[in-house]
């Protein structure tokens, strides 16, 4: 049983996760990636999610949107305002993948097509969930563009992923992620591979992206620094178990679980820091 | 005051790319300059496109360098050649960023350990080259026992330490770190931090630790040396900088640490730097740091600063005087 | 999982029954070629004019039957299979050494030398090999040696481009850099760190060699250019009996079939080993 902590007043839950189990089949025996995992998201909040590598965080992320290879074996409950999303058929699964639940992935050169200006990928997305015309959804594009704070949005939009710095990069996958005005974002470790001043601007990004549109961030990441300035809620995996989950400032002055507790003592202190 | 291990001079490497189908030459470090001290553990701090990859593999020779001097236990490394640079090689080691990408995958550990002892100790036995692999193995935190064992059958925080023990078997003066820390987790992280600093102070080896991790380098080193765009920003002992930056890249670097305490970082107020590094290839004039720096003046695009003494530190910025005592950002 | 990556290959390879099939027939068929010969009363080379087109079991210990010259076509093509087993590994041997040294001093020294290189794997690459050949055999005589030498001066060129490939890839790979920073000279690098780490893609290439060297040797004695009269090898034996394809069939179906058995299990080893070795699959 993980140890929760009450929060303030309980506001509307968007996603709502359920005995989650993620295992894979191997030669060896089985696998569990996560194991046994209850969760709620609310409307609105920035839910923070760490763990170490192999811990299962982006696994749990994956699976809510149906994105686990097919040798996955997936068990327990994911309900997104009500409907369950692992029953979900393909065709349906689409329509809330990207437009109601849209997710930014680590690495944007692998999510990015390479073959495709950014302008084009963008309205793609626009004319797959909002059925607007190529004009309009370029219109649109555009605009998220420079939503997304890229200078001579009009330039950029035309190139191509490569020709683009990994800051910008990741900045379009916001872009691309906030294009059908989702109400979830899931975030899969977004800053990790960025240097530290653009994993600023981009943390600075999502925060206002938050505010603007309202939509619940899911942030996954294994740096608590992160969480400590975004998250309103914590919740520590390891193992594929949710081990402790709390409010931030409560995590971060009395982590309860020895796991957590042992994760903190290995921050070096930076003290001092403007 | 000792004297010190390696002084560096106007250091200028760049090297060859594509681009648009020409060859152009992309300067990688420009007029670098800094010392090093016998014991001294100094951190070099950048992002990408600072340079500070290409800054330890040319101390180390493993690339050409254009211009400059690289003097290190009072030779100049850079008219070494042949032999006479083999031999150097005894007392300036490396720690690589992958550590198992850096162990060949065909060798046993105690293969891998006994070879720099192969090399520069010829006249030992090899019972007497396995008992001192042995010994290092247990020195960095692993077992004799898996000395026979092959680098595929280790985590990386393991072949981490491998790596560290292979550095250290030879007894070198220098260890080049070439961001050591980046590929492991957290818990792993602090372990390997707190193995090299023990190192450290048992055999008084000096240290570049080339990293972008700053908490672990406030943790390791003396001093810093924060590289932007090929240029050296501001070298300041560890504690300096960290409390009072002068340089306002420098600052607004350590402004973008996501710091651990929610407290904190919510009342922080600076906003993140803003813009782009811009392209090695065309780099600005006079100051590089001046597209991206909120106190550019005109002189900052016509002069390039010198780095000149402010305090305890030493600072490339034309304003830095003013800049002293003033808030951050 | 503890062993070297030999010993875990080797498991894969156990694993791998075509590969097994394959490796287990080859022995199979060594031996017989080995022994067999030893076993019969006849020999590949006397003439017996009483005893001419034979089909197989007619007369005697004449297993297979006899051909044109009424010599026992099991026992010829037992030694026609020793021939063309010599030459595959013998020139596939010789060429795999000239092409890992090529490949690797071209790959590692890098620059102008490696382009030097190269180009004369280029222009070799241009030379038409059949032509070659007739001129070597007019120049030399039809020799067991020249066809070793032949062959392997042309197989070496493709495992040359692919070591140095993997010479190229290995190069920059972080356990040569730190091979570098422990004072190695050059050749010690080579030997004791790239080669070992090559060694996989050459055995591969070497299995699959083998065949094609087969092959090659086969095709110059289907066009007359191969082995010396009395002696033979498989394809001077599928050259015969393709003459009298439809009178004697077993003429041309027994050669045919073991040189065809031999490519298939040096293509299966091959392929086996190739997926055995491969270190991308962990």
């Amino acid at each position: 049983m993980p140890s929760i902590r009450a929060t303030a007043d309980v506001p509307a839950t968007v996603l709502q996760i359920r005995g989650l189990n993620v295992r894979y089949l191997t030669p060896g025996g089985s696998v569990t990636a996560v194991d046994g995992v209850d969760l709620d998201v609310h409307a609105g909040e920035c839910l923070g999610i760490v763990g170490e590598s192999g811990s299962g965080k982006t696994q749990l992320l994956l699976s809510i949107l149906g994105l686990l290879p097919p040798q996955a074996r997936i068990g327990g409950s994911v309900r997104y305002r009500g409907t369950e999303l692992l029953a979900l058929p393909a065709d349906q699964l689409n329509r809330v993948r990207g437009a109601r639940i849209a997710m930014i992935f680590q690495d944007p050169m692998t999510a990015l097509n390479p073959y495709m200006r950014v302008l084009d990928q963008l309205r793609e997305v626009a004319c797959l969930h909002d059925g607007l015309t190529r004009k309009a959804a370029e219109e649109r594009a555009l605009a998220m563009i420079e939503g997304v704070h890229i200078g001579e949005p009009a330039r950029r939009a035309r190139q191509y992923p490569h020709e683009l710095s990994g800051g910008m990069r990741q900045r379009i996958m916001v872009a691309m992620a906030l294009m059908a005005e989702p109400e979830i974002i899931l975030a899969d470790e977004p800053t990790t591979a960025l240097d530290v001043t653009v994993q600023a601007q981009v943390l600075a990004l999502l925060q206002e992206v938050r505010e603007r549109t309202g939509a619940a961030l899911v942030l996954v990441t294994h740096d608590l620094g992160v969480v400590a300035q975004l998250a309103d809620r914590i919740g520590v995996m390891r193992a594929g178990k949710l081990v402790e989950l709390a409010g931030c400032e409560e995590l971060f002055a009395a982590p309860r679980h020895p796991y957590t507790q042992s994760l903190l003592r290995a921050l070096p202190s930076l003290d001092g820091i403007p | 005051m000792s004297e010190a291990l390696l002084r560096v001079r106007a250091l200028d490497v760049s090297y060859a790319v594509q681009q648009r189908g020409r060859n152009v030459r992309l300067r990688a470090l420009r007029g670098v300059s800094f010392e090093l001290l016998r014991g001294e553990a100094l951190a070099v701090i950048g992002e990408s496109g600072s340079g500070k990859s290409t800054l330890g593999r040319a101390v180390l020779r493993l690339i050409d360098v254009d211009a400059g001097e690289i003097v290190f236990r009072g030779q100049d490394l850079l008219r070494l050649r042949g032999e006479a640079l083999r031999r150097m090689r005894a007392h300036l080691q490396m720690i690589f960023q992958d550590g198992l990408s850096a162990l060949d995958p065909r060798m046993q550990i105690g293969a891998i350990l006994g070879e720099p002892l192969q090399v520069f100790r010829p006249e030992l036995t090899r019972a007497e080259r396995h008992a001192a692999a042995g010994a290092m193995l247990e020195r960095v935190g692993l077992t004799r026992a898996q000395l026979g064992r092959y680098p595929h059958e280790f985590s990386g925080g393991q072949a981490q330490r491998i790596g560290i023990a292979r550095a250290l078997i030879v007894g070198p003066e220098l260890i080049v770190c070439d961001e050591p820390l980046s590929a492991l987790d957290v818990s792993i992280k602090a372990q390997i931090a707190a193995l090299l600093k023990s190192a450290q102070q048992e055999t008084h080896v000096a240290l570049l630790f080339i990293a972008h991790d700053l908490p672990a380098v406030r943790q390791l080193c003396d001093r810093v040396l924060v590289l932007y765009l090929g240029r050296v920003m501001e070298i300041a002992p560890t504690e300096a900088l960290f409390r009072a930056p002068v340089h306002p890249y420098t600052r607004a670097l350590l402004a973008a640490v996501p710091v651990p305490d929610p407290r904190r970082a919510r009342a922080r107020r600076i906003a993140p730097l803003a813009g782009e590094v811009p392209s090695a290839l065309a780099p600005p004039s006079g100051c590089v740091f001046r597209t991206r720096c909120a106190h550019a003046v005109d002189r900052c695009a016509q002069e390039v600063p010198e780095l000149r003494a402010i305090g305890h530190s030493l600072v490339a910025c034309h304003r830095a005087e003013e800049l002293i005592g003033s808030a951050p950002g | 999982m503890s062993g070297s990556l030999w010993s875990e290959a080797w498991r894969r390879l156990r694993a791998n029954r075509a590969a097994i099939g394959g490796g287990g027939l080859l022995l199979l068929i060594v031996l017989a070629a080995l022994l067999l010969p030893l076993l019969s009363p006849y020999d590949y080379y006397t003439l017996d004019w009483q005893h001419l087109y034979l089909p197989p079991g007619a007369h005697g210990w004449h297993l297979l039957g006899t051909d044109a010259l009424g010599r026992d076509l099991l026992v010829r093509t037992m030694w026609g299979c020793r021939v063309s087993l010599l030459v595959g590994i013998a020139a596939s041997i010789v060429s795999v050494l000239i092409g890992v040294l090529w490949g690797t001093t071209a790959g590692y020294i890098g620059g102008r030398t490696d382009a030097l290189l190269m180009r004369a794997v280029d222009v070799l690459y241009s030379v038409p090999f059949i032509p070659f050949v007739i001129v070597l055999t007019v120049l030399f005589g039809r020799e067991l040696l020249l066809i070793f030498v032949a062959i392997g001066a042309v197989s070496w060129l493709d495992i040359a481009r692919i070591v140095r490939g993997q010479t190229l890839a290995l190069k920059s790979r972080e356990f040569i850099e730190a091979a570098r920073v422990a004072g190695l000279r050059a050749p010690a690098m080579i030997l004791r760190h790239l080669v070992p780490n090559l060694l996989g893609i050459v055995v591969i290439y070497a299995t699959l060699t083998i065949p094609t060297v087969i092959l090659f040797e086969a095709f110059l004695s289907f066009l007359g250019l191969g082995v010396q009269s009395p002696m033979t090898s498989l394809g001077s034996l599928v050259a015969e009996g393709a003459g009298r394809m439809q009178s004697f069939p077993h003429l041309l179906l027994v050669p045919a079939v073991l040189l065809a058995a031999i490519i298939f299990c040096f293509n299966f080893l091959g392929d086996g080993l190739r997926d055995a070795l491969d270190p991308r699959d962990r």
